[in-house]
């Protein structure tokens, strides 16, 4: 403890963006997987009404932010599995309707200052001892309840009806994954933001498959690409003194589109 | 072991308010190799679901060895079924043998890892179904028939009394599904299985198959004399194509009457 105390902004950004990052790799395979991509975006950006509840109520927008975020990505899942609404439907509603009570809650709260600004690209120089043991309880927790179910993960995103058949407890174990998405990219807020996180969550992952062909290759090249870039673009974003979100989203896309070619070549040959 | 591996009773089954299966009563004794037939929509994948569980019918009551369906999965050793569309992603990072191994899972249980045990019995029913050599292989680079062949190598790892087959035939060539007709009715005597399998394939299907129950939305199935021309034709509401000879055995079929 005494040695988070000590640390520069610069290590803890470092430290607080590799965790961050380490997280958002492993959970973007299954998100790429599960073809999640837009419910990344949509819970994320349903985030911001949490965040902007909690400037109204004065309370810590964390936890509002949390408990938004987990609200709108079981309602998401809820609509699909109980009305005839399809998922991306609902997600664009969800989403847009989160955002809308975020701008409300705000103009509620006649707070239009710079940590909303914060919220919505990320602030990561600006981390402090306590959003770093909340960021190391969170990647504690769902690298552990990952890792433990693993095995039905994998089941599930490949088959989900065998995997129920087989007795895998599939609703649980996707409401489970939802919350564990709603509290990564909570935590990942302070590294990019918002509006960017969804990034995080998807291009490590589709970086990974283009890669391997193998899903313990692609978890671990997805986690390296997404430590990489999170190194890389804060190193980078001190050196240029350019936002430090944007520049790990940046490199994050560069990397990406230089592996779309790697395919190619191999097909090629 | 119970006489009767699948007993549904009175069964209905609604979608949007339509009815998809109505008032369905269907038994199958253990060691039976059953095939469902049926034109599109008729309700034959339903039926498999409600037998399986996916679906909760409406009315009715629907027992598997005695049990309830959503009970039984939780021991996830009896039944082993071949979804109608296994692969939904082709790019999906796996090796044929993960798949395979996938068959294990419900024995396995939550939360622990397959042994070595799991896994040479994976092997074991790789070979078995004749593509052991594939094992290394990425499940989106094989074939289509070989693909089958490992659902259908998955489904016995679960070490079933009953398997379930949804459409296994549909999209291969017609060599690939006399292979899969051949390899399904080796294993069913190997194996001592219980079969249910839905095809389209009215010929395939009559030349292996002990039991024929033919389905259109509206049934009611019951044991009838063997089946002719007549009893398919009211059940496909068309002309069906014979591709066999000789009688066969079946049960069939009110006609449905709209």
């Amino acid at each position: 403890m005494t040695e988070l105390l000590s640390m520069g902004f610069l290590q803890r950004a470092l430290l607080a963006g590799i965790m961050v990052s380490l997280l958002c790799g492993v959970l973007s395979v299954f998100v790429i997987l599960r073809r999640m991509a837009f419910i990344g975006v949509g819970v994320s950006h349903s985030a911001f009404g949490g965040v902007a509840l909690g400037f109204l109520l004065a309370v810590d927008p964390l936890w509002t932010g949390i408990g938004f975020a987990v609200l709108v990505a079981l309602a998401i899942e809820w609509v699909q599995t109980h009305s005839r609404v399809e998922e991306d439907t609902a997600i664009g509603i969800f989403f847009a309707a989160s955002m809308a009570l975020g701008l409300v809650f705000l103009h509620l709260s006649r707070t239009y200052n710079v940590d909303v600004f914060g919220f919505l690209f990320g602030n990561i120089l600006a981390i402090g001892q306590k959003q770093l043991v909340e960021i190391l309880v969170v990647a504690t927790v769902v690298l552990a309840v990952t890792l433990a179910f693993y095995k039905e993960l994998v089941f599930l995103s490949f088959d989900e009806e065998m995997a129920w058949v087989s007795g895998v407890p599939v609703r649980a174990l996707r409401y489970l994954f939802l919350v564990m998405l709603a509290l990564v990219i909570i935590t990942s807020i302070y590294l990019v933001g918002i509006i960017l996180v969804a990034a995080l969550l998807v291009i490590p992952g589709a970086t990974a498959q283009n890669l391997t062909g193998h899903i313990r290759g692609m978890i671990i090249t997805s986690a390296g690409v997404a430590v990489g870039g999170a190194v890389g673009g804060i190193s980078l974003s001190c050196l240029l003194d350019f936002p430090t979100g944007a520049t790990i989203v940046l490199l994050l896309s560069l990397v990406y589109l230089a592996t779309i070619m790697v395919p190619r070549l191999h097909s090629h040959k | 072991m119970p006489e009767v591996a699948v007993d549904l009773r009175d069964v209905w089954v609604f979608y949007n308010g339509l009815p998809a299966l109505e008032e369905v009563n269907l038994e199958i004794q253990t060691g039976k190799y059953v095939g469902v037939l049926g034109p599109n929509g008729a309700g034959k994948s339903t039926l498999l679901k409600v037998i399986l569980g996916l679906l909760v019918p409406a009315r009715g009551q629907v027992r598997v060895y005695g049990e309830i369906p959503q009970k039984l999965r939780h021991r996830g050793e009896v039944v082993g079924y071949l979804p109608q569309r296994p692969l939904n992603n082709p790019h999906f990072p796996v090796s044929v043998l993960d798949v395979v191994l996938m068959g294990r899972y419900g024995r396995v249980g939550l939360v622990r890892r397959p042994s070595l045990r799991d896994r040479e019995i994976a092997l074991m029913n790789l070979e078995r179904v004749g593509i052991p050599h594939l094992a290394g292989r990425t499940i989106g680079e094989v074939s289509g028939g070989e693909q089958q062949r490992v659902f259908i190598a998955r489904a016995l790892c679960v070490e079933p009394r009953l398997l379930v087959l949804d459409e296994p035939t549909v999209s291969l060539d017609a060599c690939a599904q006399d292979e899969v007709f051949e390899m399904v009715n080796r294993l069913k005597d190997e194996l001592q299985l219980t079969v249910l399998m839905v095809s389209h394939d009215i010929g395939g299907v009559a030349r292996h198959v002990d039991d024929i129950v033919c389905i259109n939305r509206r049934i009611h199935v019951h044991q009838a004399p063997p089946i002719g021309r007549l009893g398919l034709e009211s059940a496909f509401g068309c002309s069906v194509e014979y591709l066999f000879h000789g009688e066969i055995p079946h049960r069939v079929v009110k006609v449905h009457d709209d």
